[in-house]
């Protein structure tokens, strides 16, 4: 497999001032994604997830800061001016927002939504080519063509999460976003949804950042998966040696704690409560959590992100 | 026996009259009773608009029901006097889906637990009232001096879940109710949330109704599974055997679609999915459209519970030659076992 790095994040920090302090939403996270590869970002409610999918489309509006590095194929995203970087937006780097069901415009139609983003970043679509760009994208995610001349209103919540996809991807991106793309569906509408994102990305060979809290999801679907906690990175893998052999203590605790078949009435919760991200404690934000917490090291010194073994990135002083 | 609470032929109508072509039937005749002299955990599942949640609130009451009648130890709950009103308010408890939503932000937490105590007459004496919230927090794994005193702003979802649970224990319920009780948790407290709802419902004896659409969550907390689909019930009986060898079409889509957790337990691709056909004048299973094994049989009458195997029943004519069971012997599925008990505390 061609294993060029679409997209590099060194680094990358995103705070916001609020009056009790600094919120540490993002705070040093470092990772890569491969050309045509999946990854998977998973992390509790606050961990930073989603904030890091805006932070990644520049879509923090001040005061809150970006800082670090976002280099998409070579380009350092953080450099660019506003109006390179809204041209970026959608043609290299598009994004299916979390809730993409409520993200229509309630009062225009499908068709309509779908070009509008591609008309503004200077395509020349008339009203006859409309249809069949429109016809074409729909088909690629399975929706009948009469759904272009609908109203959002008309249709189910998997079917807006379909437009929603087609939309990201009208302008055949280079990286895919997808944040909590099915966090609102049934399972067999999920499964559906799903298995047409990743079919898409295979076929158009995107490389594309999932965002979720649901380890089956991303255990169904990922060929890497990053997991987060309070703002930092605890681990990257490959998503089989994640789930055989994890080696950070929250990953562990986060894969027993997930029921699986044939282990039926066995809980495993992880006890205590995430530290808040604002103004946080020196030291890893899970030490106060973590079973083999080392009392001398572990609250004092955060511990660096580094590859413990080929392939394997961890944030734990055990390595 | 009288069970405790009882749902006799109910059918509840949305949006016009029965038989009006707006109306929607969210819960279609259905009879389901509950007997409250041992624990056990019954998960009503289903996705959105299968009528799991219209179940929950005919039977607190909330809803009155278009046909049929709930009954709440043998007598309908619209029509109970005084005392019996009481009774049965104290005795069926509910825990809701959503944290957030269900405590007033101008309110301590204090509040909402001293008022079941004050509005049943639990107490009237002010240090006794402590003790027992104080208790009822220690029960669900919170520390009563960090609890206490504290507005719902400055606790995180699991402990508000956790104060939802503890509010409903103080009465001490015959029945509890629980909405998908964690699925606005995140992962690693859903699995201590539903360890203390397992461990509550074996201590103090209290049956649990487990209304969700998590099909894996249902599988580890639960006894006994009832999959609902449109108002009507398509396939019930022991969750490991529904979970593990579904026999239903319906059952088997959704036990297909769960992403279990798990990289090599990838999803089947069996998913035979049929999608958008209509069959005008549909008078027999709800589920036709959708089926993969659609026969000329299934769209003339609504198929009968079908006993697969002693456990297990499945509304669906694929299973013509076993015996069929009456509506009203649903509950004959969830018997009373002792083992299960044991199996659960290992």
């Amino acid at each position: 497999m061609n294993k060029q790095t679409i997209l590099e994040i060194k680094d990358l920090r995103t705070y916001f001032y609020v009056k009790a302090g600094t919120v540490k939403a993002v705070d040093g996270v470092t990772l890569s994604l491969d050309s045509g590869t999946k990854m998977g970002l998973v992390g509790e409610s606050g961990s930073g997830k989603t904030t890091m999918a805006l932070a990644m489309m520049r879509m923090i509006r001040p005061p809150g800061t970006i800082q670090g590095e976002i280099i998409l194929d070579g380009v350092d995203l953080l450099k660019l001016s506003e109006e390179e970087m809204r041209r970026t937006r959608l043609s290299q780097l598009s994004m299916i927002p979390q809730g993409a069901m409520n993200s229509l415009n309630p009062v225009m139609r499908i068709e309509d939504q779908i070009t509008d983003g591609m008309i503004d970043h200077g395509m020349n679509i008339n009203k006859k080519e409309q249809k069949d760009v429109v016809a074409e994208l729909l088909k690629i995610v399975e929706l009948p063509t009469k759904v272009g001349s609908m109203f959002p209103h008309e249709l189910s919540g998997g079917m807006k999460q379909r437009v929603c996809a087609a939309i990201a991807i009208a302008m055949r991106p280079k990286v895919l976003i997808a944040d909590e793309p099915t966090s609102a569906l049934d399972v067999v509408i999920q499964r559906q949804v799903m298995e047409t994102i990743t079919r898409l990305a295979h076929d158009m060979n995107l490389s594309m950042v999932l965002i979720g809290h649901d380890m089956g999801l991303m255990a169904q679907s990922v060929d890497r998966l990053a997991v987060m906690y309070a703002g930092h990175m605890s681990e990257i893998a490959d998503v089989r040696d994640l789930f055989a052999d994890p080696l950070h203590p929250y990953t562990i605790a986060l894969i027993e704690s997930l029921p699986i078949l044939g282990n039926r009435g066995v809980f495993k919760g992880i006890p205590g409560i995430p530290p808040s991200v604002i103004n946080p404690p020196p030291g890893c934000p899970f030490h106060n959590r973590c079973p083999r917490n080392m009392p001398d090291i572990c609250p004092h010194v955060a511990p660096p992100f580094k590859e413990a073994r080929p392939g394997r990135w961890v944030a734990c002083h055990l390595y | 026996m009288t069970p405790l609470v009882e749902l006799k032929n109910v059918t509840k109508v949305f949006g016009g009259r029965i038989g009006s072509k707006t109306a929607t039937y969210a819960l279609d005749d259905m009879t389901f009773s509950l007997e409250a002299d041992f624990p056990h955990i019954i998960t009503v599942a289903g996705e959105s608009g299968s009528g799991k949640t219209t179940m929950m609130m005919l039977l607190l009451g909330f809803y009155e029901p278009t046909v049929g009648e709930v009954l709440f130890n043998g007598k309908n709950i619209w029509k109970l006097d005084k005392d019996d009103t009481v009774d049965f308010r104290r005795s069926v408890q509910a825990v809701f889906q959503d944290p957030f939503a269900v405590y007033n932000p101008f309110y301590k937490v204090d509040n909402l637990l001293s008022i079941p105590i004050k509005n049943f007459g639990i107490t009237k004496d002010k240090d006794e009232a402590r003790t027992i919230m104080e208790n009822a927090l220690r029960r669900v794994g919170l520390r009563p001096e960090e609890t206490l005193g504290r507005y719902p702003h400055q606790l995180s979802g699991g402990q508000r879940q956790r104060i939802a649970v503890a509010r409903a224990l103080i009465l001490r319920p015959k029945l509890l109710l629980a909405d998908e009780p964690v699925s606005m948790v995140d992962a690693s407290l859903r699995a201590t949330l539903l360890k203390q709802i397992r461990e509550l419902n074996q201590e103090l004896g209290i049956p649990v109704l487990y209304i969700t659409h998590d099909l894996t969550t249902a599988y580890h907390v639960s006894d006994y599974i009832m999959v609902m689909y449109h108002g009507s019930v398509m396939e019930a009986g022991d969750v490991e055997k529904v979970i593990r060898d579904p026999q239903h079409p319906y059952t088997r889509l959704l036990v297909n679609s769960i992403p279990w957790p798990d990289p090599n337990t990838l999803w089947g691709h069996a998913a035979e999915v049929v999608r958008g056909k209509t069959i005008a004048d549909n008078q027999g299973c709800k589920f036709a459209p959708r089926c993969p094994h659609l026969m000329d049989i299934c769209v003339k009458a609504p198929p009968p519970l079908y006993r697969v195997n002693p456990t297990q029943v499945a509304a669906c004519y694929l299973y013509k030659g076993c015996t069929e069971i009456e509506k009203a012997d649903l509950s004959s599925l969830f018997p009373k076992k002792e083992e299960s008990i044991e199996a659960h505390t290992v």
